[in-house]
């Protein structure tokens, strides 16, 4: 029988069992970021530890940048958190994206755009998102902060090994149906704790044709579903991808590309489960509750707790329909929203600021409503600008920001107000999760957040857009 | 460097309603402005715990004076999902809590919370109902966690098994909940995988 990615990878990293049985992983490469590290280096401090290997982790400021002047922090405590990042680094001898350096962004927009995201490795950081890595056929996956301080020390964590289940897609998406589409649907019908213990591999010929950006929002949500990592076998795209960016082994290149796609799981390989989805039958998808697995068809109607078939769901419907103050029974169309946002490590990548400017020239948002772009990363904002992005946003009543993880959980400057409304494209619609702790929020693909940000609420962006043409996935 | 074993947990408990409560609402991601985990405690469950607008206290069981002593937490499916950040567990086991009985767990935050030696035990939903039942009926019941054999016993005849992965049992009762002195200690073995791999 042969191995999946996940085995393969988890093989040639296992350093050895620990006594309580336990894996002892190697962590070929490590993220950091200014929220869940300050506390790890300080831990490292204590113990009077060194970090083992410096040039494996890669560190950048996401979560706090302002997106409006990012060299501004918002307050006292967040020029700390930067100032403390900067100086662990410079401590420590940890490489440093930093403001300046032009190449700041979220990490997990970062790390495949430097090359530092390869097929075949592991990839941990203290940011439950990492997954977004294993669209290129990594295993990567989130850690708190006192694994964080392990991998800074040794290199490795302490992991119990996961199962994998193969979720297969094959056929076409509708016009109008997108990757984010398809990581709702997957998740509404999985649920949000149906991955507990696994590890996802995405499979199937709709991934196959997906692209790197794409893969990366489908494996960016696996968490959504419970599972720590997902994933896509690294092929013929992903090497393309990765071919001349700066920490690619470009000189052995040949040598190295083989490597990479030798991890791809054997056609005989063992899943522990295996879930069939037709992609035909996934429409655009949008959330109505406070669980990402609260999703539904934008045709169709908010759940209504009588046709609850168990208590428990009932209670859960009627909790998250007073926190969403929802009526339930009723079309999710129609829905009134006072922000949109458009960005996140979800959707802030140029294929998703590129597919919505296609649309939205010669429209204007909705007077009440206030429409963010943020770009993902420094990189992804200057590609922008050399294709005009900006401008049709502007003009269309967006306001264009600087790169950072923004709105997505609002620990900078942008956050709701109030019981405020926003459609967004990024990953989690939990109470309070956009910086108001009544702040409502309803989760969909891009071109979707700016339909809802034209008509002022929520709605089938292919009956705005003429969506008929295309077709997300090529 | 061994720690000490944590073989049981005993007190009072609270429940908390609800399936998939997010590391977002155990402590909302303002107050991960810090560079240290202290003083996190005030702020556990901080959103449902008082009024956004009036700044009263809500309805919420942690705010119910005949459960402000509880340091087990008992709540329902996928507790803990969401984000990985250790400022949940942290902030949980600084407001006071020192276990939490759920019917399941997400798997970062119960590693997060193995590490910090606060035994997280998953019980089937009947006896999740049964222990509300019996502390709602009497808060002042003492629960008891023997994490060495998997029990929860209360002062009140209820008694039932609970289920944790071995690896965090033995982590417990052996003292080696947080593996940071065992990693180091492979560091030959590490050196050697790191060779082997052309990344590295």
């Amino acid at each position: 029988m042969g191995k999946s990615l996940f085995q393969k990878v988890w093989d040639s990293h296992r350093v050895g069992t620990l006594g309580d049985g336990r894996t002892q992983l190697f962590i070929g490469t490590h993220l950091i970021h200014e929220v869940t590290s300050p506390q790890a280096f300080g831990m490292l401090r204590d113990l009077g530890l060194k970090v083992k290997f410096p040039q494996r982790t890669f560190a950048t400021i996401d979560h706090i940048v302002p997106t409006e002047n990012q060299d501004q922090p918002a307050d006292p405590m967040a020029a700390e958190m930067i100032e403390a990042i900067r100086k662990n680094c410079d401590d420590f001898g940890v490489t440093y994206f930093d403001l300046k350096s032009g190449k700041q962004g979220i990490l997990h927009v970062v790390g495949p755009e430097q090359g530092i995201t390869q097929p075949g490795t592991t990839i941990a950081c203290g940011d439950s998102h990492t997954a977004t890595h294993g669209a290129f056929g990594a295993i990567a996956f989130g850690i708190g902060t006192s694994q964080v301080r392990d991998v800074l020390a040794t290199q490795t964590i302490a992991l119990q090994e996961m199962k994998v289940r193969r979720i297969e897609v094959n056929g076409d998406l509708r016009p109008g149906v997108y990757a984010k589409d398809v990581i709702l649907h997957i998740i509404r019908q999985l649920g949000a704790n149906g991955g507990i213990g696994y590890a996802y591999e995405y499979a199937g010929d709709l991934f196959e044709r997906m692209s790197m950006e794409e893969r990366m929002t489908v494996c960016n949500m696996s968490i959504e579903g419970g599972a720590r990592c997902g994933y896509v076998n690294p092929d013929a795209k992903t090497v393309a991808y990765l071919q001349g960016r700066p920490y690619v082994d470009n000189d052995n290149f040949e040598e190295t590309a083989a490597r990479w796609l030798s991890f791809a799981s054997d056609a005989d390989a063992h899943f522990d489960d295996i879930v069939k989805i037709d992609a035909a039958d996934i429409e655009p998808t949008v959330t109505w509750g406070i669980s990402p697995d609260a999703g539904i068809s934008i045709t169709e109607n908010i759940p209504d707790p009588l046709n609850a078939s168990t208590p428990e769901e009932k209670a859960s419907i009627e909790e998250a329909l007073a926190y969403m103050k929802l009526p339930g029974g009723t079309p999710i169309e129609g829905v009134k929203i006072d922000v949109a946002f458009l960005g996140s490590c979800t959707n802030g990548r140029l294929s998703d600021f590129r597919e919505v400017a296609k649309y939205i020239k010669g429209h204007k948002v909705a007077a009440n409503v206030k429409a963010i772009a943020v770009p993902g990363s420094q990189i992804v904002a200057i590609q922008c600008e050399q294709e005009g992005l900006p401008e049709i946003f502007r003009e269309a009543g967006f306001e264009w920001r600087a790169a950072g993880c923004s709105m997505c959980l609002a620990m900078n400057p942008d956050k709701l107000i109030g019981d405020q409304l926003c459609a967004s494209s990024s990953n989690r619609n939990f109470k309070g999760r956009q910086g108001s702790p009544t702040g409502r929020t309803v989760l969909m693909s891009p071109v979707m957040v700016a339909a809802a940000a034209i008509k002022g609420h929520v709605t089938d962006a292919r009956n705005l857009f003429d969506l008929s043409e295309t077709s997300a996935v090529a | 460097m061994a720690l000490d074993p944590v073989t049981q947990a005993s007190g009072t408990g609270v429940f908390i309603p609800g399936a998939d409560i997010d590391t977002d609402r155990i402590i909302p991601a303002r107050f991960m402005k810090c560079v240290t985990f202290d003083g996190l405690g005030e702020f556990a469950f901080y959103d449902v715990r008082f009024d956004s607008e009036t700044g009263e206290k809500t309805n919420h069981p942690l705010n119910d004076e005949r459960f402000k002593d509880a340091s087990i937490l008992i709540a329902g499916v996928n507790f803990g999902c969401g984000s990985s950040r250790e400022h949940a567990p942290q902030s949980l086991a600084k407001y006071g809590f020192t276990a939490v009985i759920a019917e399941s767990f997400a798997e970062i935050f119960y590693g997060n919370s193995t590490t910090l030696a606060m035994p997280c035990v998953m019980a089937s939903a009947e006896n999740i109902t049964k222990l509300r039942a019996a502390i709602e009926a009497k808060p002042d019941t003492k629960i008891t966690i023997d994490v060495e054999n998997l029990k929860v016993s209360t002062c009140c005849d209820l008694e039932f098994s609970v289920k944790m992965p071995e690896s965090a049992r033995d982590a417990l009762i052996s003292g080696r909940w947080d593996p940071i002195q065992e990693l180091i200690d492979n560091d030959a073995a590490i050196n050697e995988r790191a060779k082997a791999l052309h990344y590295v």
